[in-house]
C-alpha cells in the first residue's frame, strides 16, 4: 500500500530507530545504573570516570542485606502485610462485585459512584484521623493497623476490577443453579469463583503491588524497627551513618523483585490491574 | 413452588445484594467516610487528638494556614510539580506510543521495547527516589557526564540547591510516571479503525494531518480521563519528595502533602494539619467531581 523505498522514507525509518534508542536510554538507564551499582563496591560507585560495568564485580552488598536479620524482617513484614491484605481484599471485593454484577437494587448507581470517588481521596487526609484512631484503639505499631488501613485503599478499586470481570461472564451459568433450586451463595462458589480466576489474579496483583509500595502509612503508623516494611527500611538505610550506596541499591533491587517477577510472569494481569480503572 | 415459598425466595433476592455488599460498605463507611468526617471535626478543634476534651476553635486553624507563606509556596510548588508532570507524562507517553505503534519497526523489537519502556512503572516511589539521588549526587554519574560534555562548569547539587531542587524532583516524577499514559494510549491506538487511515491515504493526507485529524481526536477521551486521574494522583505525591529533598532546601520543594505531614508529625500541630488536609481533600473532591461528570458524559 505504501511506497517504501524512497530515500526520504528510509531516512524516516532510520530517524525513528534513533529516537527509539534514545527513548530506551531514557527509560532504562536509571534502572541499569541501580543494578550495576548494586554489584559495585561503595568506593567504585563514585569512581571518576564512572564505570559502566562493575570493574570489580562483588556481591558484598547483597550479602550485607541478606545476612542482616533486621533487614530480612523488613522483607518478611512487607510480604506478610501485602499477602494478608491481598487475601482479605479479594474475598471482600469478590462478594461486593457479585452483588453489583448479579443483582439490581435500590442505590446501586450511587454506591458505584461512591466507590469510584473514594479512589481519589488523598491519603494524607486520612492519615491524621487514622493516626488518632490507631492510637486510641491501642493498635499503633502493629500489623493490624497496617492491614486495616491498606484494606481501605485497595478495596474500592478491587471492587471495580472484579465487577468489571464478573460482568463479562454469562448470566445463564448462575441462573442454571437457581433453576436447580440452589441459592445465589452456592452459585457464587460453585460456578462463578472457578471461572473467575483471571479476574481474581488481576485483582490480587493490583492489591499486592499497592501494599508493597505503600510508604506514608507505614511511616506513620509503625515505629519499632521490627514492624517496618521494605520502603521504610530503604529510607532508614539512607539515614544511617555514611551512605552505603551499594547496599541501598541492592536493597532496592531486592525490593523490586516481586514487581518485576509479577510483571514478567503475568504481564497481562499486571496491565489489566494497573490500567482497567483509568481506561474504562 | 407455593406462593409462600416464592415470596420468601423474592425476599431473599431483595436482601441478598445488601448482604454481599455489607463487608465492603462497613469498611468503606467506618474507615473512609467516618475518618473524613473526623478530620473535618479536628480542623475546628484546639489540640485535636492530643487532648481528650478539645475546645472549639472555629476557623482559627484555617486562618493560620492561609496566613502562612509556606502554605502558599507549597500550593504553588504542588501546582508546578503536578502540571509539569502531567504535561510531560502525556507528551512522552504519546511519543513512545506512536513510535511503538509504527509499522516501520519489526514486531519482535516492538515487543521488547514495549516491555523496557514500561520499566519505570515497576519501581516503588521510594526506590525511584533513591535511584535519582544516586544519579544526581554531586559526585554522581549525571554531573560527571555533563561536565565532560562541557554543559556544566562545576558540580551541581541538584537536590540541595534551592534553584534546581524543584526541577529535579519534577524530572524524577516525570520519568516515573509516563508509562500509564503510554500503555493506555497504545491500547487506544490499536482501537482506531484502520479504514480511517486508509481513507485519509486515498485522500492524500500527510502523516502529520493523519495525526492531527484522526489519531489525536480518537484518543481524546483517553487523554482527558488519564490526565485528570494523573493530576489528582500526582497532586498527592509524598514519598518521592520526602526521600529526595524532604521539602527542602528552605521549603523550595515543599508541597501540600509534605507541608501537612510536617505540621502533623514534626510540629505535632494536628489541628492545623487537619485544616490543611481538609483543603487538600476539597481540591481533590472538586477534581473528582469533574472526572466523574466527564466519565458519565461519555
Amino acid at each position: 500500500m505504501r511506497k517504501r523505498h524512497t530515500p526520504k522514507d528510509r531516512l524516516i525509518t532510520v530517524a525513528l530507530h534513533v529516537a527509539l534508542a534514545a527513548g530506551l536510554f531514557f527509560a532504562a538507564f536509571p534502572i541499569y545504573w541501580m543494578l550495576s551499582s548494586s554489584f559495585k563496591s561503595n568506593t567504585e560507585i563514585f569512581a571518576l570516570p564512572p564505570t559502566v560495568l562493575p570493574k570489580a564485580f562483588t556481591l558484598e552488598a547483597y550479602a550485607a542485606i541478606l545476612g542482616d536479620p533486621v533487614k530480612l524482617r523488613f522483607f518478611f513484614n512487607s510480604y506478610f502485610v501485602a499477602g494478608a491484605v491481598t487475601v482479605l481484599t479479594v474475598l471482600i471485593a469478590l462478594l461486593a462485585a457479585y452483588g453489583f454484577s448479579r443483582f439490581n437494587f435500590r442505590g446501586k448507581g450511587s454506591l458505584n459512584t461512591l466507590i469510584i470517588s473514594t479512589q481519589t481521596i488523598p491519603p494524607i487526609t486520612l492519615l491524621i484521623p487514622f493516626f488518632g484512631l490507631v492510637v486510641s484503639y491501642g493498635i499503633f505499631d502493629t500489623y493490624v493497623a497496617l492491614i486495616l488501613t491498606y484494606l481501605v485503599f485497595t478495596l474500592p478499586y478491587a471492587i471495580l476490577l472484579m465487577t468489571g470481570y464478573l460482568n463479562t461472564l454469562p448470566r445463564d451459568l448462575d441462573e442454571a443453579v437457581a433453576v436447580d433450586g440452589g441459592t445465589s451463595w452456592t452459585a457464587l462458589w460453585r460456578v462463578i469463583v472457578p471461572i473467575s480466576l483471571p479476574g481474581i489474579v488481576a485483582t490480587s496483583v493490583y492489591t499486592f503491588l499497592l501494599c508493597w509500595n505503600e510508604f506514608l502509612f507505614a511511616l506513620t503508623l509503625t515505629k519499632s524497627t521490627s514492624m517496618r516494611t521494605v520502603p521504610i527500611g530503604i529510607q532508614l538505610l539512607m539515614g544511617q551513618h555514611a551512605f552505603e550506596w551499594n547496599q541501598m541499591m541492592a536493597m532496592s533491587v531486592l525490593g523490586s523483585l516481586p514487581l518485576l517477577v509479577i510483571y514478567l510472569v503475568a504481564q497481562r494481569f499486571f496491565l489489566a490491574g494497573m490500567t482497567a480503572g483509568s481506561v474504562k | 413452588m407455593t406462593r409462600q415459598k416464592r415470596s420468601h425466595h423474592r425476599l431473599k433476592r431483595a436482601v441478598a445484594p445488601y448482604l454481599y455488599l455489607s463487608p465492603s460498605l462497613l469498611i468503606i463507611g467506618l474507615l473512609m467516610l467516618l475518618p473524613m468526617v473526623t478530620v473535618i471535626g479536628y480542623s475546628f478543634q484546639n489540640s485535636a487528638v492530643l487532648r481528650r476534651d478539645p475546645s472549639f476553635a472555629g476557623l482559627k486553624h484555617y486562618q493560620a494556614i492561609f496566613a502562612d507563606p509556606v502554605f502558599w509556596a507549597s500550593l504553588w510548588h504542588t501546582l508546578y510539580f503536578t502540571c509539569m508532570s502531567v504535561v510531560f507524562h502525556m507528551t512522552i507517553g504519546m511519543v513512545f506510543a506512536l513510535m511503538l505503534n509504527s509499522d516501520r519497526i519489526n514486531p519482535t523489537l516492538r515487543n521488547i521495547l514495549r516491555v523496557l519502556y514500561i520499566l519505570p512503572w515497576l519501581f516503588t516511589a521510594v526506590i525511584i527516589a533513591v535511584i535519582w539521588r544516586l544519579l544526581l549526587e554531586p559526585n554522581g554519574v549525571v554531573n560527571s557526564v555533563l561536565m565532560q560534555m562541557g554543559i556544566i562548569g562545576s558540580k551541581v547539587e541538584w537536590f540541595s540547591s534551592p534553584e534546581t531542587a524543584l526541577h529535579a524532583v519534577t524530572f524524577a516524577n516525570i520519568w516515573a510516571g509516563y508509562p500509564l499514559f503510554m500503555v493506555s494510549l497504545l491500547a487506544g491506538l490499536q482501537g482506531i479503525p484502520k479504514d480511517f487511515y486508509e481513507a485519509a491515504y486515498i485522500d492524500g493526507a500527510k502523516a502529520y494531518q493523519k495525526l492531527i485529524f484522526i489519531t489525536i481526536p480518537q484518543l481524546m477521551p483517553i487523554i482527558i480521563s488519564i490526565s485528570l486521574l494523573d493530576f489528582i494522583w500526582t497532586m498527592q505525591v509524598f514519598p518521592l519528595i520526602w526521600i529526595t529533598t524532604g521539602g527542602g532546601p528552605i521549603y523550595s520543594t515543599e508541597v501540600l502533602s509534605t507541608y501537612t505531614y510536617k505540621l502533623a508529625f514534626s510540629s505535632y500541630n494536628l489541628s492545623q494539619a487537619s485544616a490543611s488536609a481538609v483543603v487538600i481533600l476539597l481540591i481533590s473532591l472538586g477534581l473528582t467531581l469533574f472526572y466523574i461528570r466527564y466519565q458519565k458524559a461519555r
